[in-house]
């Protein structure tokens, strides 16, 4: 169609006017009627034994309805939190997956450890009877960083974890890394911090049990990105309520950045609760909370090392991370370190041999899992940093080094060394695009420029690649995953030709409602305001996997379009019948109907009244005009692009400002320009804030958060930002029939190393993430002094 | 938050009367209501300044700037008539916190409050201003007594600060990139009675830099300050900057609030 609101317009946001004028009906926006409020009472400790929980007190306080502790949840059957992706060490021992209770049964393990669950009429009295509850602790020594847990003698967090050690897991050849490492003429090494992140999501985690003793039915409203996957868990393996007795909605969700993919306690604890007090309870994570009990983002300590040929082609990676579970496994904790990571350390290179170990480790902090780019992240700052750190010390420039390196536009599909097949790409052309951008043939009088001020200026490069679109089943299966990731679709005509879309895929920022409008607009050529998307409500939707990975369009608009295929097939069954023609005369584009070699035609509209008023219709046929849909896709589709960061530095204080910023990404096609650019500024800004800002620190000794309020934990703010340049080359994706990659988590996994390797370029020395002033300062310092 | 009594006096003198052990004066409340909502502070009575006439004027007369206790962040800094006075004040309240935080946060509170990290401790002692309570007045020298304290007496109620308007003076502050806070900000003055640098977020409470007041009155500019610090041993030192660092950073800080200043 290519119309104002088809694929490729930049159409305004359908949501956004109820976003923007307060309309969006949030998770705490929701109250049921007769509900009581729920207060966890938290661990204060790391690390301790629980010897007795006193609630008499409590229970006595006025307003109290229950008070429930992890004994009342054993006691009614109800399972632990699961992890629900199974990985093998390399001795084929499987991973170690402890028991996880939703509330601490006999030792907390981390700062905010659920250890009773509090009822009461109002919120603040909830609140007040949770102070009247006696926790006799006997506090134990505990230990928050991943290196430190598998250093022998450590405290062990579990005692059936032997050496907090949740797997040793490899991948690649190892000897043929061996052979190129003996064959090389230079080889650079890095040891490289991924530091911890608290995801931060506006919008904190809530969940609302509803429970209805006529129908045995269970409701359960949470902050979900995923709410069909939450019922399989939670009916499947935690027991709450069987799948067809269990609803669980996820309304308006205000941000994720995979943080509300998984199955937490706390929702747990309220469904099964609203049915212990036949009422519903309701509870909403206060800030602080977030900051202890959201699930964790990377954490990874890694060395890297790269053997290169005398011309700086790339012979072999070799990979040692070290990375930090937490306190227990989340629900896909164990995926991210190993196939989310190790399988995209070939970047966007010919490196013919790679060879990745990582051993995840139990630590007495927050559980760690997916959070924006999910492994990803983590395996571009590596490879990039290697890569800008090998230019420096061969001497070539870090265009050039990645130039000599790169796979060849035609070289797809391409197969790399650590089970990946790239789809198709051209990191060149967004080499060369990103280079123009950033106008890099004038960045040497910028940089003279800014030292005749007394700054120091850098540039820093970031050629990305990530594997969206998760994911063919058939693939994740083979690795270990306990679910299947296909999408499903549901297109309804309404019989006045206004169009229903049920997807399975979840939208908390993403703006699917305005993109998979766009795709039935261009398709069934419905005018983009009777297109309604709905989402987020198990007893709603057929069924879904969810949105996380940058896979909504890919699998979820694939699925959408699946269904619109059958709707077009059905379609012309009924157009034949009212046009008096045969079916294989009929053809369609854009919602019209035609009989071929004609000037007959039918619309859309027409056909679908006719199947719900079918007083003439096709004898054979069903009525209605319904499809629905399932979609699994053959392969991952590869995003990659190249981002290039500039910096100004402050030598006196360390200030580090990002002076530009250009993005040259492949998505494959885009449906919405003007969203995919939005999801870009904000990956950006999620990875300067990474760079640069934000750390979640625990204490070494204590293991409290120190980092646990906006007081200390930095988030990043307009004024952190350049305005940014981005564009998009688009390579079509030949795995869906949409053609399409996903652009989600890219700007997130491309900008740590980027901006990292512009501070380096300006410093000439290393540091690890964040970049704080005083690290900026104390490194300006060492240069200063070392050349005087 | 727990259950108190809210009182909304008329008048100073019956805030006064309100006021004890465990009441709890309320301004902008930008302070105190997170300590309230965290349950970290329980007050059984909460007098609420906001209805007292008067109590938020600003003048300027000839040589002295008076702002009223419960004069807004941002009615200082959008002040014409303070910003002709000491613009360096104007200044310094445009840049605190927010604008949700300027617009409810006012210099009594702030004042009183003594946090370490706050901006307006600075222009109070690097001015040299008078501190008005309901009983006396308190000098800027005398106010500022630890982490959190000042000379207040429980039940003394800041009325108004004024400010003697100085020949030049300028505020430079180092944020804290999390709260915006300061690390370190520097309050450099040029007054009929000498130069005066105070310091704020860098120790346990604002103080003055001696040995660069020195040098500045001797050579009222920044290379005068070339190789003065100030020891770093009693200095802050945490998450966000090491001491070393905040001496490091006073210096700097020090140095471009002279410039601004003129110097
Ligand atoms: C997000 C945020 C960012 C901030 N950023 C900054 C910043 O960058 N720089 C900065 O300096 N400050 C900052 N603040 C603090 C802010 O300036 C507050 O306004 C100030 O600290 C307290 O003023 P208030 O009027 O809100 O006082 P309140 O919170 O109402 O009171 C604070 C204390 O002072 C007492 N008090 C109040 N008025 C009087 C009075 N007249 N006499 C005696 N005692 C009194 C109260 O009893 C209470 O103990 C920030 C605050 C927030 C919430």
């Amino acid at each position: 169609m290519s119309s104002e609101t088809g694929i490729g317009a930049s159409v305004r946001r359908k949501e956004d006017k109820r976003f923007l004028t307060g309309k969006g009906r949030y998770l705490d926006d929701i109250n049921r009627p007769g509900q009581a409020y729920g207060v966890f009472l938290r661990s204060p400790h790391a690390f301790a034994k629980i010897k007795s929980i006193d609630t008499a007190e409590a229970g006595k306080a006025p307003g109290v309805v229950a008070i429930y502790t992890g004994a009342d949840l054993a006691a009614d059957g109800i399972g632990g939190l699961i992890c629900g992706w199974a990985i093998t060490s390399k001795d084929g021992e499987p991973h170690k997956a402890p028991a996880h209770p939703a509330i601490a049964v006999d030792t907390v393990r981390h700062v905010g450890d659920q250890v009773a669950f509090v009822i009461a009429d109002s919120l603040a009295e909830a609140k007040d009877a949770a102070e009247l509850i006696e926790v006799d602790y006997e506090e134990l020594t505990p230990v928050v960083s991943g290196a430190d847990a598998l250093a022998s003698g450590a405290p062990q967090v579990h005692d059936d974890v032997p050496g907090n050690l949740c797997y040793d897991w490899e991948l690649g050849d190892q000897a043929a890394v061996d052979a190129a490492f003996a064959a090389a003429a230079h080889v650079t090494k890095m040891d490289i911090y991924n530091n911890r992140l608290v995801p931060n999501a506006m919008e904190p985690r809530a969940a609302i049990g509803d429970f209805d003793s006529g129908t045995d039915e269970i409701v359960l409203y949470t902050t979900s990105q995923n709410p069909h996957v939450a019922r399989l868990v939670l009916s499947a393996f935690v027991g709450i309520a069987p799948e067809h007795k269990l609803r669980v909605i996820a309304p308006d969700v205000g941000g994720g950045f995979g943080s509300k993919i998984f199955i937490y306690a706390e929702e747990t604890v309220c469904a099964w609760a609203a049915r212990k007090i036949d009422r519903p309870v309701k509870w909403t994570a206060e800030r602080s909370e977030s900051f202890l009990s959201d699930a964790h983002g990377r954490d990874h300590h890694t060395t890297a090392e790269l053997a290169m040929d005398a011309n700086g082609k790339f012979l072999g990676l070799r990979v040692n991370t070290v990375a930090n579970m937490g306190a227990y496994l989340s629900t896909f904790a164990t995926s991210v370190p190993s196939y989310l990571y190790a399988t995209l350390l070939a970047g966007q290179y010919t490196t013919p041999a790679i060879y990745a170990n990582v051993k995840a480790v139990f630590t007495n902090t927050a559980p760690v899992d997916a959070y924006r780019g999910a492994g990803r992240p983590e395996a571009t700052y590596v490879v990039e940093r290697m890569v800008e750190r090998a230019a420096r010390d061969l001497g070539i420039s870090p265009v050039e080094l990645r130039k000599r390196n790169f796979i060849a536009p035609d070289a797809y599909p391409y197969e790399t060394p650590v089970i990946m097949t790239y789809d198709s790409g051209n990191y060149p052309l967004n080499m060369d695009t990103a280079l123009k951008l950033i106008d890099y043939d004038g960045y040497a009088a910028r940089k003279a420029e800014s030292e005749s001020r007394g700054k120091k200026r850098g540039i820093g490069f970031s050629s990305f690649i990530e594997a969206c679109g998760i994911a063919p089943s058939a693939a994740v299966g083979s690795l270990g995953a306990g679910v299947g990731l296909w999408e499903s679709a549901q297109v309804r005509f309404n019989p006045t030709g206004g169009v229903t879309v049920f997807t399975g895929s979840h939208s908390h920022g993403q703006g699917h409602e305005t993109t998979f409008a766009q795709l039935i607009t261009e398709h069934l050529g419905v005018p983009i305001e009777n297109v309604e998307i709905s989402h987020g409500d198990t007893g709603k939707v057929p069924f879904g996997m969810g949105t996380y990975g940058s896979r909504s369009l890919a699998v979820g608009g694939s699925a959408i379009m699946r269904a619109v295929d059958k709707i077009v097939e059905k379609g012309k069954k009924v157009a034949a019948h009212l046009m008096e023609a045969s079916v294989e005369d009929i053809e369609h584009a854009n919602g019209v109907f035609k009989v071929a070699g004609t000037d007959k035609q039918v619309t859309m509209a027409e056909v679908a009244f006719a199947a719900y008023v079918p007083h003439n219709y096709p004898p054979d046929l069903e009525p209605g005009m319904d499809e629905t849909a399932f979609y699994d896709p053959t392969n991952f589709t590869f995003p990659a692009g190249t981002h290039i960061a500039e910096v100004e530095i402050d030598p006196e204080t360390g200030v580090v400002e990002v002076v530009d910023w250009a993005a040259s990404d492949d998505f494959g096609n885009v449906i919405n320009p003007m969203i995919v650019e939005g999801q870009i500024h904000g990956g950006v800004a999620q990875g300067i804030g990474q760079a640069l800002l934000e750390n979640a620190v625990y204490d070494s000794e204590t293991g409290q958060l120190l980092t646990g309020s906006y007081m200390d934990y930095t988030m990043p703010r307009a004024d952190d930002f350049p305005s940014l340049k981005v564009e998009t080359t688009n390579t079509p994706c030949p795995g869906n029939p949409l053609g399409v990659k996903g652009c989600g988590e890219a700007g997130a996994i491309a900008a740590p190393a980027a901006l990292m390797n512009a501070i380096t370029d300006a410093l000439g020395v290393e540091i690890d993430m964040p970049a704080t002033r005083e690290k900026v300062w104390r490194a300006a310092q060492t240069v200063q002094q070392a050349a005087e | 938050m727990y259950d108190f009594n809210y009182h909304r006096p008329g008048s100073v003198d019956e805030a006064v009367g309100l006021i004890n052990e465990d009441a709890k004066l309320l301004a902008g409340g930008q302070s105190l209501l997170p300590t309230m909502k965290l349950r970290l502070a329980q007050p059984s009575d909460v007098i609420d300044l906001g209805g007292i006439p008067g109590l938020s004027d600003i003048s300027v007369d000839g040589s002295t700037v008076t702002i009223g206790a419960t004069a807004t962040h941002a009615s200082v800094a959008a002040s014409s008539a303070v910003a002709g006075a000491i613009p360096a004040l104007a200044d310094l309240a445009s840049g605190i916190g927010d604008t949700q935080v300027r617009n409810v946060g006012t210099i009594g509170g702030s004042v009183a409050n003594a946090d370490p990290a706050a901006d307006y401790p600075a222009a109070v002692l690097g001015l040299g201003a008078t501190v008005h309570t309901n009983s006396r007045t308190i000098a800027a020298d005398d106010f500022f007594t630890g982490i959190f304290e000042t000379a207040l007496a429980e039940n003394e109620i800041l009325t108004k600060v004024s400010f003697p308007v100085p020949e030049a003076a300028a505020y430079v502050k180092f944020a804290n990139p999390a709260s915006r806070y300061a690390i370190v900000g520097v309050f450099v003055a040029k007054t009929s009675d000498g130069v005066r640098v105070a310091v704020t977020g860098a120790g346990g409470s604002v103080f003055r830099a001696s040995g660069m007041e020195a040098a500045l009155n001797a050579n009222f500019s920044a290379s005068a300050l070339d190789g003065i610090a100030v020891a770093s041993d009693d200095l802050n030192n945490d998450l966000h900057a090491s001491a070393e660092y905040r001496a490091h950073l006073v210096s700097v800080m020090a140095k471009r609030a002279v410039q601004a200043a003129g110097g």
